[in-house]
């Protein structure tokens, strides 16, 4: 029906205005059509048969066709389809399984045409052939297709699907004997017109019906397929096989397909249930609609294009008695409102974020994105020129590994087993943990404990320290050797940011600024969709807070804050620590962001400064009259931060080896939920001796009384096998020696130990020494005695 | 027809072993009573169904593979092979379909947990009496962990599931009266309310155990003997024999209607098949629009003159009264005067179109699987007629299929209703009419005074689809409700 000469296309799209607007019906419709010059539209349903005209502003009824006393079954519409080249003819599928004719040049009321019964259930399709008056096609639920010449009283041709009902058929518009037909079992098939008795080509298009398809009104090939399994597809029907070339996911069974005219790409669909709404698709773009026209209450059924070459007017009927015309400019654009980033975690704690380059690049004032335009390109077709592109967005997809080394807890186990807890000097103890984290490739930890060390250790003592540790300090942020894939950082992304702000400003301080990261983060990075450095970009900023993306101003602050930094250089140090836990000191931490945020632009001026700053600044302003004191609610706020993160170790680790220096300034409930937690860990991990020291040196008293408990053994007297309530060695009862030694005949006071095989035993030592000599029972009992 | 080929005493099959295994119980029943003092239960029933010989049912899991290893994986899924399987046993490639959906509804993921899915199972199956259904899902009910205290009465269920029990009463009797309110109220009733999916699924299970009690009343499925009601602890005595249990089993049956009916039932089958031919062939005798409007409401108001009632009742064993309330409500004709339902149209809402998108969105997968059953069930045929083979029975099962819809205001715009009276006799509407709308009151009689000269299987097979058309009709009318209720 899109069909129609060029010539007539003269009085075409610009004689057609009017405004968005609808008409209640008196009933559902269950199909619409439209003539030819777009003037009229017919609605067609179980109740309801009527012509309206489409006016500037409002659509009003020209013509009543259901006319005639008593209702019949014949006005009961599937389909209608007004000729297109005929302005006078239309066709009706009923339900009933007539396909009747109407004449509208009739001086009678009634209009009916003819009438044909040849089919046996509903008929469910009707269709006109593009070019040729007389012709009819007509789909039906008992699998048949008629083709009718109205000059003639019956059928001229029957084409049988040899399948289920028939949904839909359609004439192609430029193969002048083709048709195509879709069946209720998910199969579409080619017919030739002249050849009824077996069709050219069959494929199977969806997984259950195929309710609607639709052939391209300009490229000959092209078949667009709707079915219940809510997809919609398209064809290639030149090639030998029928090549599905693009497939678009719809939420709901799709009731009815059409092209938009004039536009190569874009189709329209309506769905059969659930959903009401009409969805325009771009089929390049698949997984979100072009437009979508939202103002029917319930299901639409009917949607047409008012004009062949108009691609700004559509027309739906909808079951909520009502007749729409849309128009395209008022249509809403879900892109507008989705929202372009995506974030996900894969199943190894992999980590994917994606989002439109345009947004990142207008995070970087400083320096705007070539080609200014595109960082709004959603704002590109509001423009009233209408070039009906689709939103031009291109994103960044950073993929961030976890390696698997992350995920294995040696890290955990390893630093449980060597780290001391006690039995030393503080300060040795410090050193020692921080030389276990460090070989472990922890630096953070590492320093953690070195600057322990300096904060709490006697000033007396820390003459020779400072420099020591210092120097360390000093060397541990050399470490350019140590990129993301040795870092165990199975906390996951926040624990990797630490490292990655560590590194990135390691290397800045060594490295010319720019994208000298990526040398680093390389295998760690995929990206598609966008230069190296923006990828690389992201992979900072997939971290942080969703402030930090879209906040341009505080780049400046930064800078201010800059100069304050040096004066509290462990202050800062800690900061680090807590930016992503810590989102209320948003503010403050915002002097960090850059550092990881930043582009080739930021890390220039920013990143060398501090880390110097850390290094040089830091020593000097180390006095020895600090008391120690003066860093508990650092440290406290540090400890936190460390459970928080998951390393409970740490913390629980620190709050021993500090022990009174900082226990009072954690509540003792933290300190129990910590003990717990790690304990827990530890017993999971079977260290038991670690656990048991942890239980050891704890002190509160929840944890410490964990030893006291089940310390209990309860032993059966083995002679009267009753329980022995007072002593392990004599029973009440039967006031027999209950344990005797079978090698020494004496009763065992101690530690007993007997063969599970004949429960005869003795003295440890006793036993043991007997079994170098004999593996039989001492007892004489003639068992081979077993120990473990 | 499947024909016995091997004598029974050769099978070795499960649910023989099983009875082998009781008739040496009995055989030694006097024995063991002496010695241990163990009371022997000994069966009531003879065989999986009252109204099908034994013999019949056990040769064809026998004859036929599929069947054998459709039965296998049913024993392995559930433990057990129950009485409503083995009788569907005639059509394998049917009851695997029914098997599946029945195993996806009950144990697979979905909205409700397992106890209520059986809960449910009983409510429905209470709807209609059906204490073998009941039993079945008690024992069940309790295994998944159940409380117990829920079987003493509805009453004593959550609020959530006395809701259901107003939509498990119209479901079941008289569907047509369901509107979105009920919907509504069972959505939106505060912290007792269900959620969608929840409700499709509860729908799905209602709907499933109606028709399935339809079934197990129209076969005259006999109880279990692990069942309450499936065994006795009396001795036998012969006056509890009536003839036709005597008969039942014992390879007289065939010999015993042959005696009965055959001089005026011979020609039976071939009336029928002559009027099907009659119907496909005079198309050119066209009945005007009103007449086709005029037949279906003469349908409709025919099949309310259908008498049911025959008194022959099975009191159930356990009180299966308290499962529901309101006993009194039943089915009431369709069209009965004075109050006028409008007719449900089929081409405005229908399974294929609009009922599968929706239980397919709400509860993946299962719609597929309804459909595949509907359609197995709609379709299915041997293309035989009693002993005529290569006869097509599309029209005899679509007129079987369109006059239960009918029963339940279900109107087909391309159908000629006049179709269903020339080819359902008396008898057979009667039969029908009973089993769909109270299959409670089924009796033996009804089963054999309808098609007298068919195969078992044919009736088993013609229980199939009344039960499927009756679920697609209490589905349509629920999922239209629940899409009114949506839009």
């Amino acid at each position: 029906m899109e069909k129609m000469s060029r010539v007539t296309t003269a009085l075409g799209s610009s004689a057609i205005n009017g405004r968005t607007m609808f008409c209640h019906l008196d009933a559902p419709a269950n199909a619409i059509s439209v003539c030819r010059d777009a003037s009229q539209v017919v609605v067609a349903g179980r109740n309801i048969f009527k012509i309206y005209a489409l006016e500037e502003d409002q659509f009003v009824e020209k013509l009543n066709l259901r006319v005639g006393r008593k209702p019949s079954l014949n006005f009961s519409c599937a389909d209608v389809m007004w000729h297109q080249m005929e302005e006078n003819l239309l066709a009706t599928a009923a339900t009933n399984g007539a396909v009747v004719t109407w004449n509208l040049g009739k001086p009678s009321r009634n209009k009916q045409d003819q009438l044909f019964t040849e089919h046996k259930r509903t008929v469910n399709k009707v269709c006109f052939h593009p070019t040729e008056v007389y012709m009819l096609l007509s789909g039906s639920q008992d699998g048949f297709m008629k083709c009718f010449d109205l000059r003639k009283k019956e059928s001229v041709s029957t084409f049988s699907g040899q399948s289920e009902s028939v949904r839909d058929v359609q004439f192609s518009m430029k193969d002048y004997f083709t048709f195509a037909a879709s069946f209720e079992n998910g199969n579409v098939q080619l017919w030739d017109i002249r050849r009824p008795d077996r069709y050219e080509r069959m494929f199977t298009a969806h997984t259950g019906p195929v309710f609607c398809c639709d052939w391209h009104p300009d490229d000959r090939g092209w078949l667009a397929t709707g079915g219940r399994d809510k997809m919609v597809k398209v064809w290639d029907m030149t090639t030998n096989r029928a090549k599905e070339i693009f497939c678009v996911q719809t939420i709901a069974s799709v009731a009815r397909v059409k092209w938009r005219p004039e536009k190569k790409f874009h189709l329209a669909t309506c769905s059969m249930m659930v959903d009401h709404n009409i969805y325009v698709w771009d089929v390049r773009r698949p997984f979100i609609p072009f437009a979508t026209f939202e103002e029917h209450k319930d299901v639409t059924t009917g949607i047409v294009w008012r004009h062949q070459h108009d691609p700004h007017f559509l027309l739906s009927g909808s079951k909520d008695s009502t007749l729409y015309q849309h128009m395209f400019k008022d249509a809403t654009r879900p892109v507008d409102k989705a929202n372009p980033e995506g974030l996900c975690f894969g199943l190894f704690g992999d980590l994917a974020f994606a989002a439109k380059e345009s947004l990142i690049s207008s995070d970087s004032n400083r320096k705007p994105y070539p080609g200014g335009d595109r960082r709004y390109p959603i704002f590109f077709f509001k423009k009233p020129d209408q070039t009906e592109q689709f939103a031009h967005v291109s994103s960044a997809l950073s993929v961030f590994e976890t390696d698997l080394d992350s995920n294995c807890m040696d890290w955990f186990v390893k630093t449980a087993q060597l780290y001391l807890l006690c039995g030393k000097p503080f300060a040795e103890l410090c050193d020692h943990n921080a030389k276990v984290a460090r070989e472990l490739k922890r630096p953070q930890v590492s320093t953690t404990w070195t600057m322990l060390r300096i904060m709490f250790s006697d000033p007396a003592n820390l003459t020779p320290g400072p420099n020591h540790p210092l120097s360390k300090l000093g060397t541990l942020p050399l470490m350019n050797s140590f990129n993301m894939k040795e870092m165990n950082s199975g906390m996951g992304a926040e624990s990797r940011l630490e490292r990655s702000k560590g590194e990135s400003r390691q290397d800045n301080s060594h490295l010319e600024p720019g994208n000298s990261l990526i040398s680093n983060n390389n295998e760690d990075n995929e990206e598609t969709e966008g230069s190296e450095g923006q990828a690389e970009y992201m992979f900072g900023d997939a971290e942080l807070d969703d402030d930090d993306l879209y906040s341009m101003e505080h780049d400046n602050q930064t800078e201010e804050q800059e100069y304050t930094l040096p004066q509290e250089a462990f202050q800062l140090r800690h900061e680090i620590m807590d930016n992503p836990s810590a989102p209320e000191h948003l503010q403050q931490d915002k002097a960090d962001s850059p550092h990881v945020s930043g582009n080739e632009a930021e890390v220039t001026c920013l990143t060398p400064i501090e880390s110097f700053s850390l290094i040089s600044i830091s020593q000097p302003l180390f006095t020895p009259q600090l008391p120690a004191s003066f860093f508990c609610p650092i440290v406290r706020e540090m400890l936190s931060y460390y459970a928080e993160k998951g390393d409970v170790q740490m913390a629980v680790s620190v709050l021993i080896v500090l022990g009174e220096r900082i226990r009072k300034e954690i509540d003792d409930l933290t300190q129990e939920h910590w003990y717990t937690s790690y304990i827990d860990l530890l017993q999971r991990f079977e260290l038991w001796n670690v656990s048991n020291e942890v239980i050891k040196l704890s002190t509160c008293s929840a944890i410490t009384c964990l030893n006291q408990t089940s310390t209990t053994l309860h032993i059966n007297c083995s002679n009267c096998k009753r329980p022995m309530s007072n002593r392990g060695w004599i029973c009440d009862r039967c006031h027999q020696c209950a344990s005797v030694c079978a090698v020494c005949h004496h009763v065992v006071k101690g530690l007993f130990v007997w063969c599970q095989g004949c429960n005869h035993g003795g003295h440890l030592e006793h036993i043991r020494n007997w079994l170098k000599s004999s593996a039989h029972c001492p007892a004489g009992c003639g068992h081979l005695c077993e120990y473990t | 027809m499947r024909h016995a080929v091997a004598p029974a005493e050769s099978v070795e099959n499960n649910y023989f072993a099983v009875t082998n295994l009781l008739k040496i119980c009995t055989h030694c029943e006097r024995l063991s009573k002496k010695d241990l003092g163990v009371r022997i239960p000994r069966p009531l029933g003879n065989g999986p169904s009252r109204f099908i010989p034994e013999k019949e049912i056990l040769e064809v899991s026998k004859v036929d593979a599929r069947t054998q290893s459709i039965f296998e994986d049913a024993f392995a899924a559930l433990g057990r092979l129950d009485n409503i399987s083995l009788v569907m046993g005639f059509h394998p490639q049917y009851l695997g379909s029914f098997l599946r959906t029945q195993h996806y509804l009950l144990q697979m993921d979905g909205p409700l947990s397992l106890h209520y899915r059986h809960y449910i199972g009983i409510m429905a199956a209470a709807r209609h009496q059906c204490s073998y259904l009941v039993n079945l899902h008690v024992n069940d009910f309790l295994q998944v962990g159940g409380d117990p205290k829920w079987l003493n009465g509805l009453d004593e269920a959550p609020q959530k599931l006395q809701q259901l029990g107003e939509l498990n009463k119209i479901l079941a009797h008289r569907p047509w009266l369901l509107t979105k309110e009920h919907i509504e109220s069972l959505l939106k009733a505060e912290e007792h309310s269900w959620s969608l999916a929840e409700l499709i699924h509860a729908v799905v299970l209602l709907t499933h155990y109606h028709s399935l009690a339809s079934f197990t009343f129209g076969c005259g499925i006999t109880t279990e003997i692990h069942c309450d009601g499936g065994h006795t602890f009396r001795p036998p005595s012969l006056s509890q024999y009536c003839v036709c249990d005597i008969a039942n089993g014992n390879g007289h049956s065939i010999h015993h209607n042959d005696s009965l009916g055959n001089q005026e039932l011979c020609g039976e089958v071939e009336v029928l098949m002559e009027r099907m031919k009659q119907l496909q062939e005079c198309d050119d005798e066209e009945a005007s629009q009103e007449e086709m409007a005029t037949r279906f409401e003469r349908e409709k108001t025919e099949s309310m003159l259908v008498a049911t009632a025959e008194d022959e009742e099975c009191v159930p064993s356990r009180d299966i009264s308290r499962h529901f309330e309101d006993p009194s409500y039943g089915y009431k004709d369709f069209s009965r005067r004075g109050e006028h339902m409008p007719t449900f149209r089929v081409q405005d809402y229908s399974w294929e179109d609009h009922g599968f998108s929706l239980v397919n969105r709400l509860y993946p997968d299962v719609g597929q699987m309804l459909d595949e059953k509907f359609q197995m069930a709609y379709n299915l045929t041997y293309n035989t007629m009693a002993t005529h083979k290569d006869v097509d029975t599309s029209m005899l099962r679509r007129a079987i299929w369109n006059y239960i819809h009918c029963m339940f205001g279900i109107r087909y715009d391309d159908y000629d209703y006049g179709e269903i009276n020339q080819l359902l006799d008396r008898s057979f509407k009667i039969y029908i009419k009973t089993m769909v709308c109270s299959p409670e009151k089924t009796t033996k009689r009804m089963y054999e005074s309808f098609w007298r000269q068919f195969q078992h299987s044919e009736k088993v097979h013609v229980n199939l689809l009344l039960m499927e058309a009756r679920m697609q009709a209490e589905l349509l009318y629920a999922l239209r409700a629940i899409t009114r209720y949506m839009t």
